[in-house]
């Protein structure tokens, strides 16, 4: 007989060792009955281990610490608890801290997958938007103003169609 | 029941499909989508998680794929009912188990289910029977554009489709194939195949996710990493990984057929005579049995379309299905018989197993 292991998170007597290996690495959990039930193991699709070992480090800095969203209020504390974000926003809020995370989990860290049309329409409005500003500055400094106030109208336009894309989704 | 008509119809998985395949018994690709503006499930508040569930069905509910489907609200289920929901894999335990508003839009037959308020605000699934994984993600795809017509997507230029958890984000995509393995099972091959997979950023988990020995040889096999790559290269590197253990499987039945026929053919021969014979089976036993018999059709023991049988037979000799065919909650000990009686209906009519006919590969 093994010795009795405690459960990762409460722990209880485990009685579940899951072993997975990642990057030639062996990692082992060991769990209670009650507690998987909990952290979804026994779904199979919202399950993953990685929830388990790549949680972020364990040493904060102070200020990253007293990093809140202000959106959803979430903190640091409360991701290494559940190993979820709060709200889409989280994201920005928490980007240094889920750089590093990123890495050892994914391919890479630039999406270059799927877009949604109405990200991409954003995304063709703000790449129009810095080639008419740069256009206008090159009309500035060759003195040419009539042509910048054009540009500038087509910039204040796009500027107009892009917060209308912003609120209106 | 609300789920009644549901589980009377045939379902993709259940021989409302194509026919059934060796070795791979479905493809699966799911998509985790969150909408803009409203905390993830597992932050939200009561309200929000309401108006998240009611524009989600909204959205939904005028869709062509939802066109005589079904929209359920989990709060409004049975245990017993959202227990067979699970066993079908429509929704996840952890919805089924959720105290909060949630629910999940099923198509007429049942290839696409969309949870609502799971880990994520949408978990948009297809799935298909054998291995199709480009159909199935064509399928998805083109039914996500259309959602998204409608929901506006959280999607960041940088980190591509927001999720709950970082394991999830960018494509929000897992891929999946359910595979039947008992050549390698039965070889002892199994932990050299799991190393190996994992070793390529794909997970093996059992039919219902543990990460216990999977019953009846069913192994679901799936991507891990969603962020980097673009939805057919983690489509593209999943396939051919599942290529690899299909031909590994082949080898390891070959080899069996060579080396060990006598016990190969006595294991079938039990399992036969077991299902024609039982009085008392529990769902695993059940499995095991099924089991056998899927590749004793895949070794011309017993006609094809006994494939697609065991296949649905799969899914209703578990307890949930067990118990709704008998209208109601019974005891484990009853179930068994149930299920034992409900098997030798099931075989009563099959053919003896014919092993003049033994081919093997298939085909």
């Amino acid at each position: 007989m093994a010795k009795p292991e405690q459960c990762k998170h409460c722990q209880k007597p485990a009685t579940i060792h899951l072993t997975q290996i990642v990057d030639n690495k062996m990692h082992q959990v060991d769990l209670c009955e009650d507690c998987p039930f909990k952290q979804g193991v026994t779904d199979p699709e919202g399950f993953s281990l990685a929830d388990f070992l790549m949680k972020p480090p364990a040493v904060l800095s102070a200020r990253q610490e007293a990093l809140k969203c202000e959106e959803c209020g979430f903190t640091p504390a409360d991701f290494k608890k559940t190993g979820r974000f709060g709200c889409p926003h989280c994201y920005s809020t928490f980007s240094d801290l889920l750089q590093p995370m990123l890495r050892n989990m994914h391919k890479d860290v630039v999406h270059r997958g799927k877009t949604p049309e109405r990200a991409r329409q954003r995304v063709d409005i703000k790449r129009k938007l810095t080639e008419r500003e740069e256009a206008m500055t090159q009309a500035i400094s060759e003195e040419n103003y009539e042509k910048a106030a054009e540009i500038r109208d087509e910039i204040n336009e796009l500027k107009k169609q892009l917060e209308a894309e912003t609120s209106s989704s | 029941m609300q789920i009644t008509p549901l589980i009377a119809a045939k379902a993709e998985l259940t021989s409302g499909g194509l026919p059934a395949e060796p070795i791979v018994l479905s493809t699966r690709v799911r998509l985790a989508r969150n909408i803009v503006s409203f905390p993830f499930p597992g932050r939200a508040n009561s309200s929000q998680r309401e108006q998240v569930l009611h524009t989600c069905f909204e959205a939904m509910q005028d869709l062509h794929d939802f066109e005589d489907g079904h929209l359920l609200e989990t709060l409004k289920l049975s245990p017993l009912e959202k227990q067979a929901l699970v066993e079908r894999h429509l929704i996840s335990r952890e919805l089924s188990q959720a105290e909060h508003a949630g629910g999940v839009a099923v198509s007429a037959d049942q290839k696409v289910s969309v949870m609502v308020n799971e880990e994520d605000h949408l978990r948009l699934q297809l799935v298909r029977t054998g291995f199709n994984l480009d159909t199935t993600w064509n399928e998805i795809n083109a039914l996500d554009t259309e959602m998204e017509g409608k929901l506006d997507y959280a999607f960041s230029d940088q980190l591509g489709y927001l999720t709950a958890c970082p394991t999830n984000l960018g494509t929000g995509l897992r891929a999946s194939a359910m595979l039947h393995l008992p050549g390698l099972v039965m070889q002892e091959y199994m932990e050299k195949v799991v190393r190996m997979v994992n070793q390529l950023g794909m997970a093996v988990r059992g039919l219902f996710g543990e990460g216990s020995e999977a019953t009846g040889s069913i192994f679901q096999i799936s991507n891990q990493q969603t962020l980097g790559e673009s939805e057919q290269d983690i489509i593209k590197r999943l396939s051919s990984i599942l290529h690899a253990i299909i031909e590994q499987e082949q080898n390891a039945r070959q080899v069996i057929l060579e080396k060990k026929p006598a016990r190969l053919f006595d294991k079938i021969g039990r399992a036969y005579g077991i299902l024609q014979n039982g009085h008392l089976l529990s769902s695993e036993e059940a499995m095991n049995l099924l089991s056998l018999m899927r590749l004793a059709v895949d070794l011309g023991l017993l006609p094809e379309d006994y494939r697609t049988q065991v296949d649905r037979l799969f899914i209703e000799a578990q307890p949930g299905h067990v118990q709704l065919t008998a209208k109601g909650e019974i005891e484990p000990r009853e179930r068994d018989k149930q299920r034992a009686t409900r098997m030798r209906e099931e075989f009563a009519q099959a053919p003896t197993l014919n092993y003049k006919n033994l081919s093997y590969p298939a085909g």
